[in-house]
């Protein structure tokens, strides 16, 4: 167990991500639901947010990939389930539905809810209840 | 029938794919320094699990995050942050579904959809799969049936 935490650095990190979702355009609903509408006038432009994520994370992540520590000596602690299950399914199922219906994703929702905007807030806090109500009932 | 229409009025490629890169970014930071996956229903579940010694720095990262709107602000536009559906009983509904389908699915957006992909993840692959499919009928519904 490594004593610094590096906390500025986890803090630069959600900052930095957060200006990946503002700059993209995914904290924006209505262009979140228009990416999902594809039966309608359909705006094709976060498929560039997943294209630029994953071609930058691929090409590093494969410079990196035979390290067993990290740059600042940390040791990976990577998910290890490699099959299928019903719950991967269903908690995919629900949460796209979720996402459908209001166009937040957790990301986006905890960035609108830095504006303060009182339905960000109400989502939040709602998601927050989704996840404490799973917790409670999977022991 | 089906046709395909694109909305060219909104259509932001360059933003999008500076915003999914700088995404990217991140993310592979958060495994080449830390070694973790940069999943952010993981990051806030788990944080709500409060787990000794490993709650701090995800409750850090999630301030961070909160704090990007306000940092940035002058990239933010406030007024579009707001979703369409203004029913607000729909809104607690969808944080709900989010909030429960993302633990038990093990990851969203960020988690399966960037970072499991790029990691050649079978499940990450599917569960990107079926929850855009998930979204893709739900936003076809809301919009032709209601």
């Amino acid at each position: 167990m490594k004593q610094n935490h590096h906390y500025l650095y986890k803090f630069l990190l959600g900052l930095m991500f957060g200006l990946g979702l503002i700059i993209s355009g995914m904290i924006y609903p209505a262009k979140v639901i228009g990416f999902l509408n594809i039966f309608g006038v359909w705006d094709p432009s976060l498929a560039f947010v997943m294209f630029g994520g994953i071609t930058v994370y691929t090409v590093l992540h494969f410079l990196h990939i035979k390290k067993v520590d990290t740059l600042l000596g940390y040791t990976k602690s990577l998910p290890l389930k490699t099959h299928l299950d019903k719950r991967l399914i269903i908690g995919a199922i629900l949460f796209g539905i979720g996402w459908g219906l209001a166009g937040y994703c957790p990301g986006p929702a905890l960035v609108s809810f830095g504006t303060l905007g009182f339905e960000a807030v109400v989502f939040v806090l709602a998601m927050i209840g989704g996840m404490t109500l799973f917790k409670l009932t999977s022991k | 029938m089906f046709s395909m229409e694109i909305d060219w009025v909104n259509f932001t490629p360059f933003a999008s794919l500076l915003g999914g890169v700088i995404l990217g970014l991140a993310s592979v930071l958060m495994l080449i320094l830390f070694g973790r996956i940069m999943g952010i229903s993981g990051i806030v579940g788990t944080a709500l699990e409060r787990p000794k010694n490993d709650t701090l720095w995800r409750l850090v990262f999630i301030a961070g995050l909160i704090s990007s709107a306000v940092i940035f602000a002058p990239f933010v536009d406030i007024a579009r942050t707001v979703p369409i559906e203004t029913n607000i009983w729909l809104i607690v509904l969808a944080g709900l579904l989010v909030g429960y389908g993302t633990r038990l699915g093990s990851g969203c957006t960020s988690g399966h959809g960037i970072c499991g992909i790029s990691r050649l993840s079978v499940r990450s692959l599917v569960a990107t799969g079926v929850f855009m499919v998930a979204g893709i009928v739900t936003v076809a519904i809301m919009q032709f049936v209601f």
